[in-house]
């Protein structure tokens, strides 16, 4: 305010200046000039004076407030730092506990009807058992990896190792690689561990075609489109342990896949994920257990190609996106597969080898609802179609049937917190021409220590 | 022809323009994408990742949430493992290496503040504890100007260009936020030492900076549903101790404060708690006017 009134006084005296000039003689004028200028000058010191000392004060009161926030923080700092040891940069180690209490009207000589599968597939032992218990070890290695290793506990004391991969975290233009052990990227199920599974097994067409789930070893490439709707293609090329094969000791790969998801939201209570994959294989001696023309149970061994697609789809909805108190949750995969190669009926016995072709498929839907805080409901239905089988001069030991194998679940789970879940489960299982399976499954789902994050 | 041409040139320099002037901004609540909106201004373009009405526990790591993360330049977030359930998963699936921790683009608020209630022991029989402290920062609006200096810095940062103009609208925010704390905190004089019920421990900060006296918490442990057997404690220890007001966020369950409202004659208080909680709370001013107008009248 002061700044601004004395230059204009200065200006508006300097103005009045010639009026005067020409009542008075020169000498009066210079008198007159000489003061005013002596005035503004001195104005003129004093004002800078005056702003010195503001910007002073301000750089000083800035100072002070500056060293109170410094002690602040430092003082948060002292409060929150805890003793730093050698364990500090361990990595995030969970661990999942899971137990299961089975009640089922058949025996445990689970095949599925028309179908040469392998791997891990059945509902299990009857009666009290261990599920599979989960030790996972995450962490990134430095800025440029990230790291982990998965090791599933078998009931029956056999250890096996899930997952051990590393993935890079530095890559440009949204790349991703990964190389080690890993749930390929097909599907949806694919990827997600099973003690986030909806239901205690996972479904009939993933038993049958990926011999439950399928990990492998091999890298994958994976990219993320720069564009808001979510797309993600990627590739993986691996030595084909499918189905608890061995996979290939060649040069090269034996496993390719493709796959491609795409995903967004619909306002703010619903998003969905949809996907197309191609997995070709080339499995040799995948067994699988089968019951032949005389009603015997036999294993049988399947060595060729195999090419499988997925189309899969997944849409969740919560209201305003808050899945707390209510939330529902539909899923669905269709699977097709193309296999041909020799079949060897009855391994242990007769051991005939001959041509094999099949065209066969698959799907299950299901829907998870969350009716109220820690309580979910499920329902789920699958069917496999037989499709084509041809199993040239193993036709007469293996019936050929048209039978289509199909189940369906339904679930009750309670979560009494995000690390504790029990579910009860019932379902009716004809993947058996020749028998009907009524399950009654109660299981325990429990998780230790540093829980990552979950996939959609 | 040559008009084609023309505007063809300036469509392109345009489009190029606006490609590069926004810094695409990633924030994981609401109020740190209003806050970035306020120093940034048309200099960036802000994505917020959950919305008010939304559980923050409870974000699953959703496509659309990948897809953003990408394209991000600057990620802003609370940290204090807040997003430990789906920001990890969100990163390692954008293949977006400059938003990576440790990197510039990596922003978490928390670690600028004074963290409340950091757990003397880490056990999970404790629930749903965070190690670093309560990471519900944002309720304590000098949280808010501790972090809007860091992130004008680290605005600065990311985008050097534009260092001067984060600097510049931050002491315009500054002042702004500095006289509306003035306000605030004569307006919250009458509020010091009254008694509530919270819902969830998601408001330690507000408590704190008001000197409001919380007598209980509808969750018996953090992240826990309320039980019908410790709402019953909840109304003999009220009886002793009695409390004005329930308060909890828009996004909580409000069957368990109406349950305790009806029983006690007590009455509950919605709170914003983020921007956007509120039909009112459009932004951080708001936010706050709007919190303490509702505990006010509350109080009453």
């Amino acid at each position: 305010m002061l700044q601004q009134k004395l230059p204009a006084l200065a200006v508006a005296l300097l103005c009045a200046a010639p009026a005067l000039a020409t009542a008075n003689d020169d000498a009066e004028l210079e008198k007159i000039r000489a003061e005013i200028q002596q005035m503004k000058q001195s104005y003129e010191a004093r004002i800078q004076s005056l702003e010195s000392k503001l910007e002073q004060a301000q750089a000083s009161a800035g100072a002070a407030e500056k060293s109170a926030a410094k002690a602040e923080t430092a003082a948060a700092e002292a409060s929150t730092r805890t003793t730093v040891s050698g364990n500090a940069f361990n990595p995030g180690i969970s661990l999942i506990l899971s137990g299961i209490y089975a009640n089922r009207s058949q025996d445990s000589d689970y095949h599925i009807t028309g179908f040469q599968t392998g791997g891990e597939i059945g509902p299990g032992l009857r009666g009290l058992s261990l599920a599979e218990s989960e030790l996972g070890i995450y962490a990134n290695i430095d800025h440029y990896f990230y790291g982990g290793l998965n090791l599933a506990l078998a009931p029956d004391n056999s250890v096996g190792v899930e997952e051990a991969f590393i993935q890079t975290t530095a890559l440009p233009a949204g790349l991703t690689l990964k190389a080690g052990r890993f749930f390929s990227g097909i599907g949806y199920l694919n990827e997600q561990h099973a003690h986030t599974w909806d239901f205690v097994d996972n479904p009939l067409a993933y038993q049958a075609f990926l011999g439950g789930q399928y990990g492998d070893d091999g890298v994958q490439i994976k990219w993320v489109a720069p564009t808001d709707l979510f797309i993600e293609l990627g590739a993986e090329a691996g030595r084909g342990r499918i189905a608890d094969t061995e996979g290939k000791d060649k040069n090269g790969a034996a496993m390719g896949s493709l796959f491609a998801h795409v995903g967004s939201d619909i306002g703010i209570s619903h998003s969905w994920r949809a996907g197309l994959s191609y997995l070709r294989t080339s499995p040799s001696h995948r067994q699988s257990p089968d019951l032949d023309a005389a009603g015997a149970f036999v294993t049988n061994e399947f060595s060729g190609n195999s090419r499988l697609w997925i189309a899969d789809f997944v849409w969740k909805w919560a209201p305003n996106g808050n899945s707390h108190v209510t939330n529902f949750k539909l899923q669905g995969e269709y699977l097709h597969r193309s296999e041909s190669g020799n079949l060897t009926y009855d391994v242990d016995g007769a051991a005939n080898t001959d041509r094999y072709h099949a065209n066969q498929s698959g799907w299950y839907a299901q829907g998870i609802y969350q009716f109220m805080p820690n309580w979910r409901a499920g329902l789920r239905y699958e069917r496999l179609d037989a499709g084509r089988t041809a199993y040239a001069s193993n036709n007469g030991n293996l019936l050929l049937s048209d039978y289509n194998p199909d189940r369906l679940s339904v679930m009750l789970d309670y979560s009494p917190s995000e690390y504790s879940r029990v579910r009860l489960q019932l379902a009716r299982d004809k993947s058996r021409e020749e028998a009907t399976d009524n399950q009654l499954f109660v299981q325990y789902i429990m998780s230790l220590g540093a829980h990552g994050a979950h996939r959609f | 022809m040559k008009k084609v041409f023309y505007v063809l040139t300036v469509a392109l320099a345009l489009s190029a323009q606006s490609a590069q002037a926004a810094l695409n901004l990633f924030a994981c609540e609401p109020e740190w994408g209003s806050l970035a909106q306020e120093l940034g201004g048309d200099k960036v373009s802000v994505y917020n990742a959950t919305q008010a009405l939304q559980d923050v526990h409870r974000v699953q790591a959703k496509p659309s949430l990948i897809a953003k993360a990408r394209n991000a330049d600057l990620l802003v977030c609370t940290g204090l493992e807040l997003e430990i359930g789906w920001l990890p998963m969100v990163l390692r699936q954008a293949g977006n290496a400059t938003i990576q921790p440790g990197k510039p683009g990596y922003f978490e608020a928390g670690i600028h503040v004074p963290r409340l209630e950091i757990p003397a022991r880490l056990d999970r029989a404790d629930g749903d504890v965070h190690a670093l402290g309560n990471p519900h920062i944002q309720t304590d609006p000098h949280n808010i100007a501790k972090v809007a200096e860091a992130l004008a810095k680290r605005l600065g940062e990311v985008d050097p260009a534009n260092a001067s103009f984060y600097q510049t609208r931050y002491r315009s925010f500054a002042q702004r936020w500095n006289e509306a704390m003035q306000r605030w905190e004569s307006q919250a004089a009458a509020l010091k030492g009254v008694a509530i019920v919270e819902h969830h421990k998601g408001f330690p900060y507000l408590i704190h900076w008001i000197g409001l006296e919380e007598v209980a918490t509808l969750e018996p442990k953090p992240g826990v549903e309320p039980s019908s057997g410790h709402l019953t404690e909840i109304m003999t220890k009220l009886q002793q101790r009695p409390a004005r007001m329930v308060i909890r966020a828009a996004y909580n369950d409000g069957r368990a404060s109406a349950w305790l409202a009806e029983k006690t004659g007590i009455k509950t208080v919605v709170l914003p708690f983020t921007v956007g909680g509120t039909d009112r709370a459009t932004d951080l001013f708001v936010l706050f006017d709007d919190t303490l107008q509702r505990l006010l009248e509350a109080a009453r």
